[in-house]
């Protein structure tokens, strides 16, 4: 009975130890995507929507993972330097320009990106802010 | 036995006076208001309340047509003042009014009139663009274009709504994001932040309440 009790006891640690060391990646995908998350909801959600619904045909949807998949590399580039060309989401042509946000740090580029492209059902994963910055530098 | 009776007899009496006892709402009138006295047929006298109405315009619309007050005779509609080209609050307000639209699409007593403050860039055509854009097709909803004098001083002397030209604003203008609930009389009849899911919803509500004013 005892060696039970020891025995259920020590299983049961080594599975909160095993549960508290989430690796760091997906600490920092929590992170990331609460504040991307605020800085979504400040810059982006008036005309993206609360669900990355879009409006009607002024602004895309978020909703489209193919489109966001094939543009991964340029998705930062976009949210910092806006848009000024006709976009196929979703079958669907988007001409309006999108505004630009100069005023994001690449940080807060990174937040929101990672926010979006695992939200809305995109499921991209994590993406550091270094390779971020790396791409906005390259922003054509 | 018979004080059974006597119980439930007095209980469903007094639901009953109770529920005759609620009260019709009625919406609020807003802006200024005064008493005016005037004298019917027999020569008594009757002092009135007169509110605050909204005087007529004259606009262009989204297909170049000159459109006046007249077109919202015998209808509440719901006023708001936006610039298409606005990135901060008119997205957010226009997709909520979409939804009271939606709802309300098929009563013609309803009438939706966006007037916009961008007078140097919103001419017809970009409003007609637009309104497409933004899944709005037929008059139920007039875009509206005017002079800047026109439309600046019936939105803050008779909409009650701020609005103005700002350079250090990023899209070059602000304004309050209020849609203004107008009743066939021309009055003020509720005022709601489209921005605000809450109380555009409180908006769906309100309009029922206002058109069964007139059902009577």
């Amino acid at each position: 009975m005892r060696k039970y009790i020891i025995n259920s006891f020590f299983l049961v640690s080594v599975i909160a130890v095993i549960y508290s060391c989430q690796n760091q990646e997906t600490i920092d995908l929590q992170n990331y995507m609460s504040n991307g998350k605020s800085v979504y909801v400040a810059k982006c959600q008036n005309c993206h929507g609360e669900n990355g619904e879009g409006l009607g045909q002024l602004a895309p949807p978020l909703t489209d993972t193919v489109f966001l998949k094939t543009n991964k590399n340029r998705l930062a580039c976009i949210i910092k330097n806006g848009a000024n060309e006709t976009f196929v989401i979703n079958g669907k042509e988007y001409k309006e320009k999108m505004p630009a946000f100069p005023e994001l740090a690449d940080i807060d580029v990174a937040q929101v990106m990672v926010y979006i492209t695992n939200s809305f059902g995109n499921k991209q994963g994590f993406v550091d802010y270094k390779q971020v910055s790396t791409q906005l530098q390259n922003c054509k | 036995m018979n004080k059974i009776i006597f119980s439930i007899a007095v209980c469903l009496l007094s639901v009953t006076i109770l529920s005759s006892c609620k009260q019709e709402k009625k919406l609020p009138f807003y802006g200024e208001r005064h008493a005016e006295t005037t004298t019917d047929a027999n020569g008594t006298e009757k002092v009135d309340t007169v509110y605050q109405t909204i005087p007529s315009w004259s606009f262009l619309n989204q297909d170049s047509v000159v459109t006046t007050n007249k077109v919202t005779d015998g209808k509440i509609y719901i006023a708001d003042f936006f610039f298409t080209s606005c990135t901060t609050i008119c997205p957010t307000m226009h997709r909520n009014l979409m939804t009271v639209y939606n709802d309300f699409k098929t009563n013609p007593d309803v009438m939706f009139v966006s007037h916009t403050i961008d007078f140097k860039y919103d001419k017809p055509s970009v409003l007609k663009k637009y309104a497409q854009k933004l899944g709005v097709d037929g008059a139920k909803w007039q875009f509206l274009y005017g002079s800047k004098d026109s439309v600046y001083t019936l939105a803050e002397k008779n909409y009650l709504v701020a609005v103005g030209e700002d350079s250090t604003a990023k899209d070059g203008y602000i304004h309050q994001g209020y849609l203004v609930l107008i009743d066939k009389d021309r009055r003020i009849r509720g005022a709601y932040d489209g921005t605000k899911t809450d109380q555009v919803e409180q908006l769906k509500k309100d309009i029922p309440v206002l058109l069964a004013e007139y059902k009577k």
